[in-house]
């Protein structure tokens, strides 16, 4: 089963606890306004807009889509600022196998492996098989998922899951409508779900004042999911909005000071979680 | 006549200097004079190899130790026998108590010469000072080894000078690291000695910690050392592996990218110019140890070794290296191949090994009767360069600039050359602040390195005071203060100063 993986990047400090390979996947069923990297969220249609502008000739038309040769890129990212579809020609579409000799190179130096997006939950197949790989070789497996789709309907994946990182964009269904275009019932199902059963590794919230209820939202998350923290700890990470990589029409927005974070921190405190990191 | 005129004009301007400190001129003044003794025989042909210009011609290069080695370059004392016994000599009484055990051996620093004429070892500082911590009040022990982390820094005023820790966890251990975090100082160097099977997490944690906020501890693979060395090894001065109670007699270093533009060919390199100069550099150590052994008088005389805190037959001596990046690539230009660089091509880097395993296989047939320690040989070193090597990479490693993208691709170079270098190696990685969030990576790091069979590592934050040069550690402040013309306490801030400048050692990529 293949899946079009946008990068793997193979020594992560960011993508969860210790040392990991973090692969990035293509496409995203969400629409956040502060997406840092939106060139993640649709698929490539082929119109060749990007063919004209590379100044490398990394880029050509193949009949309906680009081909890309990396051995001449120079990573100047140019197809993703023309790109008129918030896509990116830099795609290779991969099966678990691939991706797993690419991780297995960075053995024995990480602990484990971070599949993320785009949404790594609409490919789900793809994600068993590339995590009962990991798993076989003593790699720990971490998805990082905006919750969209239902864990419960993947129980075979879930048992090969060490845990999620789950967005918590917004805890009122409007606010999130507001953030990401769509409702957030299947995010907070998820978020139940997954940590009554210990797998809920850590919960983030992207902080940008005028977009939604900050406070509101740390406040109910953190209380939907403390009563689980004796069950298994759950991270919650509380992320100030940086307008790097921002879509032009959306990089007005305000960047919170840490006066903010610190109080959006003790809420989430107040409430029972001890594990509470600002970025 | 002529070299002695020469000799009387270096030492006016060693007088006259404005930026030297009074100790600094001592040290040099002397090394001036016994530049004019003859007392070695030099094997022939030395000449031509070692008295030419690093630029261009240098071969071999002796690290100034002088025409008249007086005692040897590395000196290991056990100070814990030092602080069971006491000693006569200093008229010590064993200490009581950590007060009188930190004193003690504040006392002996200063009586121990090496080629800095400071200690290059300060010993095993946790271990020395767990049963003396356990007896004391934690606040009133911190204090102690507060002020004593201070007295080193201000009076050993010489980075080579290396404490070691771990890798079991102690209290005296986790205080030094504290202390050292918060004190900003280049003095002492540290390692910590790790083993994933005997050192816990959190004490590594710790010491990562302190690493990212002053650029140490460094980190050594004790299972290898332990394996090749023994219980009793020691990590000395920049990142020299050696055996307590002993040391080293002598460092000479291969100027590899020279030997190479000697040569027409790689087969010419490998069978005729490296064959060649590796046979005088040794002829020359061995000269030098015969010298120091049989005439010097100084292990005859020297109290430490009356009190048995050194002893003869733990000495051996360091066959080093320079250059491996020039080297391959000056024989691959000669060999008309393009596009290969040191450490980015395979072809390249399989050149590096094959020339590790000539000088290694060189190393294994050459037998020096002083090295007993070693079983006859001499052990191989990566030196890490001096302030004046212009176009000279440290030891094996990649140039400054030339770092592959992914650390992965760079850690996975560092393996293939670790292993060969038994008294020391490392590379240095300077680190994203955003590391400090979650250290666990570092430690990944360390854990995967170590089972890789990388031998050394150091890290520091890319922006910190405190940085790790080329082995030893400097202040950036301090650099920029002596660029500016003004004195400052510590010789090894000339020596950064000179890297920074030649060698871009404080521009080294930044891993995240």
């Amino acid at each position: 089963m293949k899946a079009p993986v946008n990068k793997v990047i193979p020594f992560s400090s960011v993508d969860g606890p210790g040392n990991r390979t973090a692969v990035f996947l293509q496409g995203c069923n969400f629409d956040c306004k502060y997406c840092h990297n939106p060139e993640t969220r649709n698929m490539c249609c082929g119109c060749g807009e990007c063919v004209k502008h590379c100044p490398t000739g990394a880029l050509s038309a193949d009949g309906g889509s680009i081909r890309y040769n990396p051995a001449v890129c120079c990573m100047c990212d140019t197809c993703i600022k023309t790109c008129p579809y918030g896509s990116s020609p830099r795609i290779r579409n991969m099966d678990a196998e691939e991706v797993f000799r690419e991780v297995s190179r960075q053995i024995p130096y990480i602990r484990g492996i971070t599949v993320s997006g785009g949404e790594c939950m609409l490919r789900p197949g793809f994600l068993r098989e590339l995590f009962e790989k990991c798993r076989n070789t003593g790699l720990q497996t971490l998805a990082d998922s905006n919750g969209s789709v239902l864990f419960s309907g993947y129980p075979e994946l879930l048992r090969v899951t060490d845990g999620v990182m789950l967005d918590i964009k917004a805890f009122q269904p409007e606010d999130h409508c507001n953030v990401t275009g769509t409702d957030n019932e299947a995010v907070l199902d998820n978020a139940v779900f997954l940590a009554e059963r210990g797998k809920l590794a850590e919960i983030r919230t992207v902080v940008v004042p005028e977009l939604f209820d900050a406070a509101g939202t740390v406040r109910a998350a953190a209380r939907l999911l403390s009563p689980y923290l004796r069950r298994a700890p759950i991270r919650y990470r509380i992320i100030t909005y940086r307008p790097f990589g921002v879509r032009e029409e959306y990089r007005h927005y305000r960047i919170p000071d840490s006066r903010r974070m610190e109080a959006l921190a003790g809420i989430a405190e107040e409430e029972g979680f001890r594990d509470i990191v600002i970025v | 006549m002529e070299r002695v005129e020469q000799v009387r004009k270096e030492i006016l301007e060693t007088i006259e200097s404005p930026v030297m400190t009074h100790e600094q001129k001592v040290t040099a003044m002397a090394r001036s004079a016994d530049s004019l003794l003859e007392v070695l025989t030099l094997p022939e042909g030395l000449d031509e190899l070692l008295n030419q210009p690093i630029e261009s011609k240098k071969c071999i290069c002796d690290l100034y130790e002088g025409h008249a080695p007086m005692r040897p370059r590395y000196i290991i004392p056990d100070y814990s026998m030092f602080l069971r016994n006491g000693s006569s000599f200093l008229r010590l009484d064993p200490p009581t108590d950590l007060a009188g055990a930190l004193n003690s051996l504040l006392i002996l620093y200063k009586h121990v010469p090496s080629i800095t004429n400071f200690p290059v070892y300060l010993g095993a500082l946790d271990e020395l000072l767990e049963p003396f911590v356990q007896m004391t009040e934690e606040t009133y022990a911190r204090k102690l080894i507060r002020m004593f982390l201070i007295h080193t820094d201000r009076t050993i005023t010489d980075s080579f000078s290396h404490a070691n820790i771990g890798p079991e966890a102690t209290t005296a251990g986790r205080l030094i690291l504290e202390e050292e975090a918060g004190l900003q100082d280049a003095v002492p160097n540290i390692t910590m000695k790790y083993d994933e099977n005997i050192t816990p997490d959190s004490f590594a944690l710790a010491g990562i910690e302190a690493a990212l906020s002053c650029a140490r501890p460094s980190f050594a693979n004790h299972r290898m050392f332990r394996e090749e060395l023994g219980d009793d090894y020691v990590i000395a001065s920049c990142y020299n592996g050696l055996v307590l109670g002993g040391g080293s007699y002598t460092l000479c270093r291969l100027i590899l990218g020279n030997i190479a533009k000697r040569a027409g060919s790689i087969d010419d390199f490998m069978k005729h110019q490296l064959p060649y100069v590796c046979e005088i550099m040794a002829a020359y150590m061995d000269e030098r140890i015969r010298f120091e052994v049989e005439e010097s008088g100084f292990f005859e005389n020297h109290f430490l070794a009356k009190e048995g805190l050194i002893r003869r037959d733990h000495f051996t001596a360091m066959f080093g290296l320079v250059g491996m990046a020039e080297c391959v690539n000056t024989l691959l230009a000669k060999e008309g191949v393009s596009g290969c660089r040191y450490g980015s091509s395979d072809r390249a880097d399989q050149l590096g090994v094959d020339i590790m395993e000539q000088i290694s296989r060189f190393n294994r047939h050459h037998t020096n009767r002083y090295c007993e320690v070693t079983d006859g040989h001499f052990l191989l070193h990566a030196q890490v360069g001096i302030s004046t090597d212009i176009g000279v990479t440290p030891g094996t490693r990649i140039p400054v600039g030339e770092e592959p993208k992914e650390w992965i691709d760079h850690l996975r170079h560092c393996a293939k050359y670790h292993k060969y270098f038994v008294s020391g190696t490392g590379d240095i990685f300077p680190v994203d602040a955003t590391v400090r969030r979650n250290k666990e990576y570092l430690l990944d790091i360390i854990k995967g390195a170590f089972r890789e069979q990388l031998r050394y590592l150091s890290f520091y934050e890319s922006d910190s005071d405190v940085v790790r040069v080329t082995g030893y550690l400097a202040k950036r402040s301090e650099i920029e203060k002596l660029e500016n013309g003004e004195n400052v306490l510590h010789d090894t801030t000339a020596l950064g100063m000179g890297a920074k400048q030649h060698g871009k050692a404080l521009e080294r990529r930044v891993r995240e």
